[in-house]
């Protein structure tokens, strides 16, 4: 059983270490990424709200958050190897978050691969 | 490569062909509902008709011999060089360098205009230009917008039109502007402290201001950074030749007309809005940016890069609705600057203030004349008279001279550049004592 769960919108959280990060598919219909703009230790996060975005050399995305709380941990290294987040995808973890309520209407590991089949 | 490749008519023929028509009218057949049958036009005339048609309407312009307006555009000497090389055709025709392999000249020339801009304002990075000063300015204050804070603060010094553009882009964003007031024509440094709240992000000032007084940037600077501001200037290029460079101030974005780089009055425009700002702010710079890197032979090469910023990528949520440049202006800008070098661009810069201060000097020695400010000033200064302005103005227009800019009943901005001669500048006041 997967420890992923996701947003129709390509995130990931991972529900017991908080990390939020965009999944494989995401990276891929992306391109090389180039950019990560990521939210300050200390910001609030709201599910279903935009908390950064990435760009890549063909598009900007918005990057929405699975589950509302604040932001206590913030993956630096993304800063100078946003390439990171093409090589693997669920180990360019983006923000950590400590929620503040239970997260719903996330997407399991299968549904959401049922999801990005199509 | 030929120029202009037009379709030969064997050419059309064979697209009617494909398409299955016989005729290009017939490709509109079942509008001929939308036709304008009568358009009851005149019998068209011959070009010496027209030349003279048009030549009568430019007579009805009068043409100063002697300019002493500024107050956002400026007269100045324009090298032959710059029209000639601007009129080529790869310029003139050149579109929109998005195919980098056919527009390396174009790409190249925008680079060079970022790299004096950037050096001319002491910034890091700068970009292909905007559309002009005012939405420089619009444009630079929204890009140290932070999502916590929404207020900007303006120096009441700002050019009057700048502010009305400012407040069309700010105004429909929720963003609060509010003015810091001026004490002796200079943007006074406790009202912007006491008006430096927690709420706002972005502190604006013009250098040299609208009334043509020197601010104190540098102070400025000091007291925007203490409060976690960003501080955007906007400047005169030759303001910028003389005095400390934005950057040197603790200015974060630098923004500005870039008119007076080598572009006539025109009547209002085509004119040059640039910008430069400091590395961190890269991914905020609106508009296009030219970069340099390697072709796959490792020589030279431009190219349009950041590209996924601009608005027809981000769409709703790019920064600006800008996605074009000046390109024709800038390249004036370009061939201006390299023209004149550094040496020149002082040489401008000097001349126009020794020659504002000259005819300030010998002003205030006329019985009813008097500067509205003592504070130092670049070229354009205020005059308070016992004259009515407009009686000035019109003494001035009476002898071919364009006076300066009426601010009220009694208030003129003045302005010299290095145009204006001694013998010029003589004649005005020689007019000036004339007046009651």
């Amino acid at each position: 059983m997967s420890k992923y769960k996701y947003l129709k919108s390509h995130e990931w959280y991972c529900e017991e270490c908080g990390k939020v990060g965009i999944s494989d598919f995401a990276q891929h219909e992306l391109g090389d990424i180039v950019f990560v703009e990521l939210p300050e230790v200390g910001d609030e996060v709201e599910a279903g709200k935009a908390f950064g975005n990435v760009e890549s050399v063909k598009a900007v995305s918005e990057l929405y958050s699975p589950v509302s709380g604040k932001v206590v941990e913030v993956n630096e290294e993304l800063q100078s190897a946003p390439e990171l987040v093409n090589k693997d995808a669920y180990a360019a973890w983006m923000i950590k978050v400590e929620p503040s309520e239970a997260p719903k209407d996330l997407l399991s590991e299968e549904e959401y691969k049922k999801l990005t089949a199509e | 490569m030929s120029t202009y490749t037009p379709h030969t008519s064997a050419e059309i023929q064979a697209m009617l062909d494909v398409v299955g028509v016989k005729s290009l009218e017939q490709l509109y057949q079942g509008l001929e509902s939308l036709f304008v049958k009568d358009m009851d036009l005149p019998a068209g005339k011959s070009q010496q008709e027209v030349a003279r048609y048009f030549e009568n309407l430019a007579a009805e312009n009068k043409v100063f011999g002697s300019i002493f307006l500024g107050a956002g555009a400026y007269q100045h000497y324009i090298p032959p060089v710059v029209k000639s090389l601007l009129s080529r055709e790869e310029f003139v025709t050149a579109y929109t360098p998005y195919q980098a392999e056919m527009s390396q000249g174009i790409l190249q020339g925008i680079f060079e205009f970022q790299t004096m801009i950037a050096e001319l304002t002491g910034m890091q990075v700068s970009n292909a230009s905007l559309y002009d000063g005012s939405t420089a300015l619009a444009d630079g204050i929204l890009m140290l917008a932070e999502k916590k804070k929404n207020k900007v603060l303006v120096s009441e010094a700002i050019h009057p039109r700048s502010l009305e553009v400012v407040k069309t882009y700010l105004i429909p964003q929720g963003i609060q502007i509010e003015k810091v007031a001026l004490e002796n024509g200079r943007t006074s440094l406790s009202d912007l402290k006491a008006k430096l709240t927690p709420d706002v992000f972005a502190v604006a000032v013009a250098q040299p201001n609208f009334f043509g007084v020197i601010e104190d940037a540098a102070a400025i600077g000091e007291a925007v950074k203490a409060a976690g501001a960003g501080y955007i200037m906007q400047v005169e290029p030759f303001a910028c030749a003389m005095l400390k460079t934005p950057f040197a101030c603790g200015a974060d974005i630098a923004v500005g007309e870039g008119q007076p780089l080598g572009m006539p009055l025109s009547f209002g425009g085509p004119y040059l809005g640039f910008v430069g700002a400091r590395e961190k702010l890269v991914r905020k710079l609106t508009g296009r940016i030219v970069g340099k890197t390697a072709d796959a032979n490792g020589n030279d090469a431009y190219v349009l890069t950041l590209q996924a910023r601009e608005q027809h990528i981000r769409r709703e949520k790019a920064a600006s609705s800008i996605c074009s440049n000046q390109a024709l202006c800038a390249l004036t800008a370009t061939i201006y600057m390299a023209t004149a070098g550094k040496t020149s661009m002082k040489e401008v810069a000097s001349q126009c203030v020794s020659k504002a201060h000259y005819l300030a000097a010998e002003m205030v020695k006329i019985p009813g004349f008097r500067l509205k400010y003592s504070a130092e000033f670049f070229n354009e200064f205020v005059t308070v008279t016992d004259a009515p302005a407009d009686e000035i103005i019109r003494k001035c227009a009476e002898k071919n001279i364009l006076a300066g800019l009426k601010l009220s009943e009694h208030e003129i901005l003045w302005c010299a550049t290095e145009v204006n001669t001694k013998a010029d500048i003589d004649q005005l006041l020689a007019v000036l004592k004339e007046v009651k």
